[in-house]
């Protein structure tokens, strides 16, 4: 029902093309700009799509290790998502996926006691180079956690924009509402929301409530999407409709999905990276990493062919 | 090209955001908490220090330049004993009864009732201490006469129930019923709290082996609470040491150390004393107040951490 | 179900398989209740009887004779064990009611006897060169101190919870939540004399001023609004603070925009409990503010005093008309107790309405 229903409109309206063309080159222009401080390039080759698919960035991971403390959770792992395209992260629990994603976004530094030794570059920029704010890395890379977690005392709209509130920097009225509207078309939630903006952000059903925090996490206009395991908190229609939109965002963003559900890594992404842990102590590590279609047919490594028909995990 | 582009942007995103406003703005804010925290510290060191400087002229005075010519051991014994005995008094009336009342409220009385009930003891503790004061004065003390006059018959070769009784019913025994009326939802929330937390599986087992009510309450729930309760009744045994309006307002005071429950003559306590001179005292006698208010808060202290030492070894365990 | 042929027991009566150890039946269920209105009367008679009957020994002696006859009767009945139980269960009621006792003894008290000195006059007037009067300045000396010391303590309380939640880590935020938990523990009369002293130090003794009250009472008030607000904040879920730091959000703002709003109302209860409990303390106030018959409304120049130091004082100098004055203590005492009241069930009421569920 709600697959079908996300269908037509996905037809119809949702568009990132349509929508930017809509109120003029300028305000398109004005609305795709992030929130944060960027300044505007003069020239801009190319239309809205090419601007977009510009924003999306790649990141490397260069020898990256991950300890909580002097215990060693993720060890040397090397790997490129690659820009427009969704990245699988998949293997058995505690082998390290989600930690690792959360390095990509400054968040692991968060727990106290964690650190985080190697490279993670941004488009070639270090975001750990020394003098870098967190903050900033956090406005670019955007994410979405398993749990959807809206705001309990802000509305739906507010929701949507409290990224753009957090921030510094002034958002015009107009400019606001333009940009939640975007965010929730993109996030296929528009339609069913547009009446009732004001309402809290808590009476939404579950599938609801995940695509109010894609579209919070897309309304800062980052250029990486991380997601970890999006869809385990919710039911089947509503997993399907994520993927969906999944698929649909790569075409803006590059994104990068945690998920222990082999199918749906397979139905939903482009490349996939599977992790793996010797034994239980030991540090997780990236046992391999390709289109997912190699991944699934034709593995390299004997560990993933176990994992993807169902030996272990 | 396209690339060269948002390289430029990244590397703006990434260097000139940084530094600056955010930065700032969290310096500031972490620092405004920093300084509420230290804040804490230096009154909490003030305290101390503000009642040692004040209180030294008393503590060092000789005899002969002290108010009442005694020295200041013998000014403050009888404060500390008069304290001493109102706080074990009110303990002693209290605790027994603030665990009855936790146990009826966690094992006996109804779910939606306990709430309510729960909610009526926790008002005990909101009515300001001078309304015990008059009440204990004006109330409890004279219904309490006929009461103290059959202990002095019947019991009053116990030396607590000597007498004469007194006709007012301002006595230390009064004061202790009041003290342990006013500590009561204390002791009786910390009772609460530990006793629902019983295990289930706990008072499960007992329950399947066929005990009765009382018998699981003795065997899984007093056990297991013990030490909190002790370390609940040390509390309130510091909040009845610190009590002042309603000692002040009930307790007809003659200075002597005695036991004696029921008469008229009682030694008062370090708190009450303060607040029934301080108005009308000036110089010297001043301090020695603040000095007996140091020893109060001294003998306040050495409780609470007892209470708190009670519960660390407990945990240990 | 007949008994074995050699157990030699077909002809004695069945006994239930229930049974313990003796007895063998079971009470009525009107059984505790009979027992205590069968105690109260018989006790009541004898003390009669005997020339001492009074409300209190009547309750006292027939609350301990109804634990007594109810385990009689069923030790006789059903056993020693369940007597046990029974017994205990009682007492365990019995003695509810002696807690409960005192509480609406001191309520009906109150209002009978505070009833007595409200009046218009008691609301709008002040007891300046008038025998009597009322008891204005008391009230808005109430408003001004607790209102000083609201605002002195609501935000370095709340700041200093902040800190320990945070941004504190291991021993200092140990040792902040020690001190704390030292800091609840300071007599009221001692929180007085470190303000008295504090003030002396600096303006000389015998200074008595309206702040100097208030800064007492905040060193009672700060621990409490650390603790509830330290409650508070711990229970908003961590994965809030994650989704606004992965929109990009500096933490300070996060805080500010997001855990605060959430934790709102539990603060906004917190406060108004620690309010209610330094709005009738007495004798901080002795030492500091001292007595006073007019109208002051400045914190900051001459003496104040509140409705406690108030009804204290009309009981402690009560004049020519001593029952007047001491009906003006009742009346005080029951003003502030109704204060007392509204704002610890509006707290509750606040916490209900507004509380925010964040899974």
């Amino acid at each position: 029902m709600e697959g079908r229903k996300l269908r037509k409109m996905f037809g119809s309206s949702t568009n990132p093309e349509t929508d930017q063309a809509k109120p003029g080159t300028e305000e398109g222009r004005a609305t795709m700009s992030p929130a944060g401080p960027v300044t505007e390039t003069s020239s801009r080759p190319g239309g809205p799509d090419a601007a977009s698919r510009r924003r999306a960035k790649t990141i490397v991971a260069r020898e990256v290790n991950l300890y909580y403390g002097d215990f060693h959770a993720v060890e040397n792992v090397n790997m490129t998502i690659e820009p427009n395209k969704v990245t699988a992260l998949i293997g058995s629990s505690g082998c390290g996926k989600t930690t690792f994603l959360r390095s990509l976004n400054r968040m692991h530094e968060l727990t106290p006691g964690a650190s985080v030794k190697g490279d993670i570059e941004l488009d070639g920029e270090d975001i750990y180079a020394a003098g870098v704010d967190p903050v900033a890395v956090r406005s670019l890379i955007g994410m979405v956690f398993q749990q959807p977690n809206p705001f309990p005392t802000m509305s739906i709209y507010d929701n949507v924009a409290a990224g753009l509130n957090f921030n510094a920097r002034q958002v015009s009225k107009s400019d606001k509402d333009a940009i939640v509207e975007k965010s929730l078309r993109g996030a296929h939630l528009w339609e069913e929301v547009k009446d009732r903006l004001e309402r809290p952000g808590s009476g939404l059903s579950g599938g609801q409530q995940q695509r109010l925090c894609i579209a919070r996490a897309t309304a800062v206009s980052p250029e990486v999407l991380l997601m970890d395991e999006p869809c385990s908190a919710l039911d089947p229609v509503a997993t399907l409709a994520i993927e969906d939109l999944i698929g649909e965002l790569k075409k803006e963003y590059t994104i990068a999905i945690v998920t222990h559900n082999m199918q749906q890594a397979a139905r939903a992404s482009d490349n996939t990276a599977f992790f793996n842990l010797d034994e239980s102590g030991k540090p997780g590590h990236l046992v391999e990493i390709g289109p997912t279609e190699e991944i699934f047919t034709k593995p390299k490594q004997k560990e993933t062919e176990d994992y993807v028909s169902g030996r272990f995990g | 090209m396209a690339h060269l582009d948002t390289t430029t942007n990244a590397g703006q995103l990434l260097a000139a955001a940084s530094g600056g406003r955010r930065r700032r703005g969290d310096r500031i804010f972490s620092n405004t908490a920093v300084i509420a925290a230290v804040t804490i510290l230096a009154l909490l060191a003030g305290v101390a220090v503000f009642l040692v400087s004040e209180g030294f002229p008393a503590l060092t005075a000789s005899s002969a330049e002290l108010p009442g010519h005694e020295s200041f051991i013998s000014y403050v014994a009888p404060l500390a004993f008069g304290t001493a005995l109102a706080g074990v008094l009110a303990m002693v009336i209290a605790v027994p009864l603030a665990v009855a009342v936790a146990l009826f409220i966690t094992h006996i009385a109804p779910a939606r009732v306990a709430l309510l009930l729960g909610f009526l003891v926790d008002l005990l503790a909101a009515i300001p201490s001078i309304i015990y004061g008059f009440w204990g004065i004006f109330v409890l003390g004279p219904a309490a006469v006929p009461a103290m006059k059959w202990l002095e018959e019947k019991l009053g070769w116990i030396p607590i129930f000597e007498g004469p009784a007194s006709i007012t019913g301002r006595t230390m025994l009064v004061v202790g019923m009041v003290l342990a009326v006013m500590i009561l939802p204390i002791v009786s929330a910390v009772a609460r709290e530990v006793f629902s937390q019983t295990p289930r599986k706990l008072q499960e087992g007992a329950q399947a082996l066929g005990a009765t009510r009382w018998e699981m309450i003795r065997t899984t729930v007093l056990p297991f609470g013990r030490s909190s309760v002790i370390s609940g009744a040390m509390l309130g045994l510091g909040r009845a040491l610190g009590e002042t309006m309603a000692v002040a307002i009930i307790l007809s005071v003659s200075g002597g150390v005695t036991f004696n429950l029921i008469s008229q003559a009682n030694p008062s306590t370090i708190a009450a004393n303060i607040a029934l001179n301080f108005p009308e005292s000036s110089g010297l006698a001043i301090n020695l107040l603040i000095a007996t208010g140091l020893v109060l808060f001294v003998i306040t202290l050495a409780t609470n951490f007892l209470a708190r030492w009670i519960i660390a070894r407990a945990e240990v365990k | 179900m007949t008994p074995p042929p050699d157990s030699g027991l077909s002809g004695a009566p069945r006994r239930s398989i229930f049974a313990v150890e003796g007895g063998g039946g079971t009470l009525p269920s009107w059984a505790p209740y009979g027992a205590v209105a069968g105690s109260l009367v018989f006790c009541a008679a004898v003390l009669a009887a005997l020339g001492w009957f009074t409300i209190a020994l009547m309750l006292v002696f027939g609350a301990l004779f109804s634990v007594l006859s109810i385990y009689a009767w069923s030790r006789a009945v059903e056993g020693r064990r369940r007597a046990k139980d029974r017994a205990v269960t009682m007492a365990i009621v019995a003695s509810f009611g002696v807690a409960m006792a005192p509480l609406i003894s001191l309520l009906y008290e109150v209002i009978s006897r505070g009833a007595k000195g409200i009046s218009w006059d008691f609301f709008t007037t002040t007891s300046r060169g008038v025998v009597g009067g009322g008891a204005a300045h008391a009230i808005v000396g109430t408003l001004v101190i607790t209102g000083c010391a609201v605002v002195i303590s609501v935000p370095i309380g709340i700041m200093a919870a902040i800190y320990m939640n945070e941004y504190g880590r291991g021993p200092l935020r140990r040792a902040l939540t020690f001190f704390v938990d030292v800091m609840t523990g300071i007599p009221s009369i001692v929180a007085g004399l470190f303000a008295y002293a504090l003030f002396e130090l600096f303006f000389g003794p015998s200074i008595q001023l309206g702040i100097m009250g208030s800064i007492a009472l905040s060193v009672l008030m700060i621990p409490i609004v650390i603790r509830s607000a330290e409650e508070v904040l711990k229970i908003v879920p961590n994965h809030l603070r994650e989704a606004a730091y992965a929109l990009g959000t500096p933490k300070w703002k996060t805080i500010t925009k997001v855990v605060l709003p959430t934790a709102f109302a539990g603060l906004v209860t917190g406060v108004m409990l620690a309010t209610a409990r330094i709005i009738g303390e007495t004798a901080p106030l002795l030492v500091t503010t001292g007595v006073v018959d007019s109208l002051n409304a400045d914190p900051f120049q001459g003496r104040m005093q509140n409705l406690a130091v108030y009804a204290y004082n009309q009981y402690r100098s009560p004049g020519v008309m001593k029952q007047s004055a001491y009906d003006r203590a009742w009346a005080a005492a029951l003003t502030l107790i109704v204060i007392v009241m509204i704002l610890n069930v509006a707290a509750r009421l606040v916490y209900r309405r507004y509380k925010t569920e964040s899974r």
